[in-house]
């Protein structure tokens, strides 16, 4: 466009007429309206959790959670107050809380070390095990189910912390190794050669070089990793029945659901609130994991 | 691929130095490698395995294991459901995704509508899954679904004043969905007696007066009453205590069926028709009267659940697609889509034959990670279904993990159905490897 107008001299555009201006917004107008109705949408399944949290049991007997909109003075917090006060359920979310740290420093450590070693060790047959990693990722974890579980129980860790641990780390490698790996390459080679030349060992280059620079991947790995375990289900369940993370305790509570709705509804609120602060705190670097993981 | 530069500044490796350089390599690659070794590689073999075996793993049973996948009826369904979470899921949160996208492109507030859509994302699947076993319930009065469907409905149709009524005595004949008819055919001068029960105190009109009895009049008189008081009373008669149902609309109809007349009751529950030609007539009360209000639809009942189970799901993911997507458009280059709507492409044209087409890649990345993740989905399904219809909603994860510790504990039909899993996914893993092996070269 530019160069066309630099080329044949085009009378200045006149200034649009008020009129214009006034059909053109009109014309967006039902886009706006459509777009903020879904938004709208979006937002109320979890903003009736929030408010189901906020009604007393003998409230929420008499009708939905929507009455807290024309009668927001029946909100209380005593639903969230027998719930810090019951040893289960905080227990239960300091074990989640364990649980999803230690899965999240363990694996990126360990996938850092292994990602720097297929970026810039030279070792035979690197090529073919990095397909090897890149093949893993797909593998379900439901095929280790049944032999972990027998593991574990000959080892006697069955349904303790360290257990779920090991168990996200080995499942976080893949993903981690494989998206460090696409980063550490990109890392400038002359850095590392001059790192060497002044006689740096490896170690000292991986510590004192490669993390630091590597700290975007790293946090977007660290956020993806942490909200994976904090949300896990299906290896809590299986290898945690009496660790109980969250998950866990919630779940017990929804076999028996409609009784205890007053439990249910604040505990699995906390457990999505961590999450959504995580979220908004770092959504720069969660966005950019999940494009560096996908459209890569 | 960029090769790794030798150790720099060292002669060619000698023997020892050598194994000092692998010394360090394995330092580096041997935690993870012991890790995906005996977590992933081990458990993979040992779980093919296993699938061969019985359930204790004393026998080996051959192929038995998958016979059983397709001739268990549980487990067959989770098959079939997960057919349908594949035909109908990647394709519908692409699409949403796009549409999304394009349509937040040029919007201000995007930034707003996105970070709501996207939200969900964070939320664990079971977190949503419990949110929409909220949201899901039937009563209309706690399911905020069915209280919105309810809203539609009731305006449209909107339920009698007298829903839980039925007849006090066999003198009235029909029923709730047809009306209630008086079996005796009325000449002028009879009266009518409709007497109802069921009507719980709660539910009886406001204004409602003692009962009055109207007795022979000029025309049709009669009345129509809560027959019942404290204690009971005699069902068919008219007595003190009993109330009168106001606002009833009595219809009476000549010997041929056609409508003669209709009137509505008093606050004592009488009514009257004057002016009659001599005649056999019938008297009644429509079905209008007796609509039952909405009663919900049954989300989480066995019929409908993996509907409302995909509906939740694409609450989740849709905002992935739309984040991703939304991504791969801003990559577009402007002067692409500008030269094709000079060229007089309308802006539905240059989407369709422009925009789409330079989306591609994008668009199959998330039609892909979508697949994956419907191919696994369990967390929402344990959550949103009760207990009673996991078998109608099963998918196959779940069917895995029911049959492996769900109280079946069978370990070698879960093995087995871990493989079908396993089997699923295996296409897309050629993929990944394809498209590896393309970049490196």
């Amino acid at each position: 466009m530019a160069s066309v107008a630099a080329r044949a001299p085009v009378v200045p555009r006149p200034a649009e007429p008020l009129s214009g201006r006034i059909l053109r917004v009109l014309g967006k107008a039902p886009v706006h309206l459509f777009l903020a109705v879904i938004g709208l949408l979006w937002l109320i399944p979890t903003l009736g959790l929030l408010f189901t949290s906020l009604l007393s049991a003998s409230d929420l007997g008499g009708g939905g959670w929507w009455q807290i909109l024309s009668k927001p003075s029946v909100a209380t917090w005593q639903n969230y107050d027998a719930l810090l006060s019951n040893e289960q359920i905080t227990d239960s979310l300091l074990t989640t809380l364990q649980v999803a740290i230690g899965s999240t420093v363990l694996p990126i450590f360990i996938a850092a070390l292994a990602a720097y070693a297929f970026a810039w060790l030279e070792f035979p047959g690197r090529d073919w095990l990095f397909i090897v990693v890149i093949a893993l990722l797909v593998v379900p974890l439901q095929m280790a189910l049944i032999p972990i579980f027998s593991l574990y129980n000959t080892l006697g860790i069955f349904d303790t912390v360290l257990s779920l641990i090991l168990f996200h780390t080995a499942f976080g490698l893949p993903f981690a190794i494989f998206l460090l790996r696409n980063f550490f390459i990109g890392i400038p080679k002359d850095i590392l050669e001059s790192a060497r030349i002044d006689g740096a060992s490896e170690f000292r280059i991986f510590f004192r070089l490669i993390l630091p620079l590597g700290l975007p991947a790293i946090a977007s790995l660290a956020i993806f990793q942490f909200l994976w375990t904090w949300n896990d289900l299906l290896v809590a369940l299986t290898f945690g029945r009496d660790t109980k993370p969250i998950t866990v305790a919630i779940f017990n509570q929804l076999t028996e659901f409609g009784s205890n709705i007053e439990i249910i509804a604040p505990a699995s609120f906390i457990s999505l609130a961590l999450p959504i602060v995580v979220f908004f705190a770092f959504q720069r670097y969660f966005v950019q994991g999940l494009l560096a993981g996908s459209v890569k | 691929m960029t090769a790794a530069p030798p150790a720099a500044g060292a002669p060619p490796a000698a023997g020892g130095q050598a194994w000092r350089k692998h010394a360090v390599t394995l330092a580096f690659l041997g935690p993870a490698l012991l890790l995906l070794g005996v977590w992933i590689v081990y458990p993979t073999v040992r779980t093919m395995l296993r699938s061969f075996f019985d359930r204790d793993g004393s026998a080996f049973v051959g192929i038995d294991n998958y016979e059983d996948i397709f001739t268990n009826e549980v487990i067959f369904r989770a098959i079939r459901n997960n057919a349908l979470w594949v035909l109908v899921v990647p394709a519908l949160v692409t699409a949403i995704g796009l549409v999304f996208a394009v349509l937040t492109e040029r919007v201000a507030w995007r930034i707003a509508f996105r970070t709501a859509v996207f939200m969900p994302m964070a939320i664990s699947l079971f977190a949503a899954g419990v949110i929409w076993r909220v949201m899901d319930q039937q009563d209309p009065d706690r399911g905020a679904i069915n209280a919105t469907i309810g809203v539609v409905k009731d305006a449209i149709d909107p339920p009698g004043s007298l829903s839980n009524a039925f007849a006090s005595t066999p003198a009235l004949e029909g029923d709730a969905s047809r009306g209630l008819v008086l079996r005796r055919a009325l000449e002028p001068g009879d009266v009518a007696r409709l007497g109802l029960t069921g009507i719980p105190p709660g539910q009886v009109p406001g204004g409602a007066e003692q009962a009055a009895d109207p007795g022979p009049g000029e025309g049709i008189r009669g009345v129509v009453w809560r027959d019942f008081k404290p204690g009971g009373g005699t069902p068919g008669k008219v007595e003190p205590g009993e109330l009168g149902l106001p606002d009833v609309i009595v219809v009476l109809r000549d010997a041929a069926g056609k409508k003669v007349a209709s009137t509505q009751t008093g606050p004592d529950g009488a009514f009257a028709f004057d002016d009659l030609e001599p005649g056999s007539y019938r008297a009644g009360i429509g079905k209008a009267t007796f609509a039952k209000p909405f009663g919900g639809v049954s989300w989480l009942g066995p019929k409908l659940i993996t509907p409302a189970l995909i509906f939740a799901y694409i609450w989740v993911w849709a905002g992935f697609a739309m984040v991703v997507i939304a991504a791969g458009l801003a990559a577009i280059p402007r002067d692409v889509l500008e030269a094709a709507r000079t060229d007089g492409a309308s802006e539905w044209q240059t989407f369709r034959r422009v925009t789409v087409p330079l989306l591609a890649p994008v668009l199959s990345v998330v039609f892909i990670t979508m697949l994956i993740n419907v191919l696994k989905v369990f967390d929402i399904v344990l959550a949103v279904a009760p207990g009673s219809v996991q078998d109608d909603a099963n998918v196959i994860a779940l069917a895995m993990w029911r049959t492996s510790f769900g109280g079946v504990n069978d370990f070698g039909l879960g093995s087995a159905i871990a493989v079908l899993l396993f089997l699923l996914v295996l296409p897309i893993l050629a993929l990944n490897i394809k498209r590896f092996r393309t970049e490196a070269s």
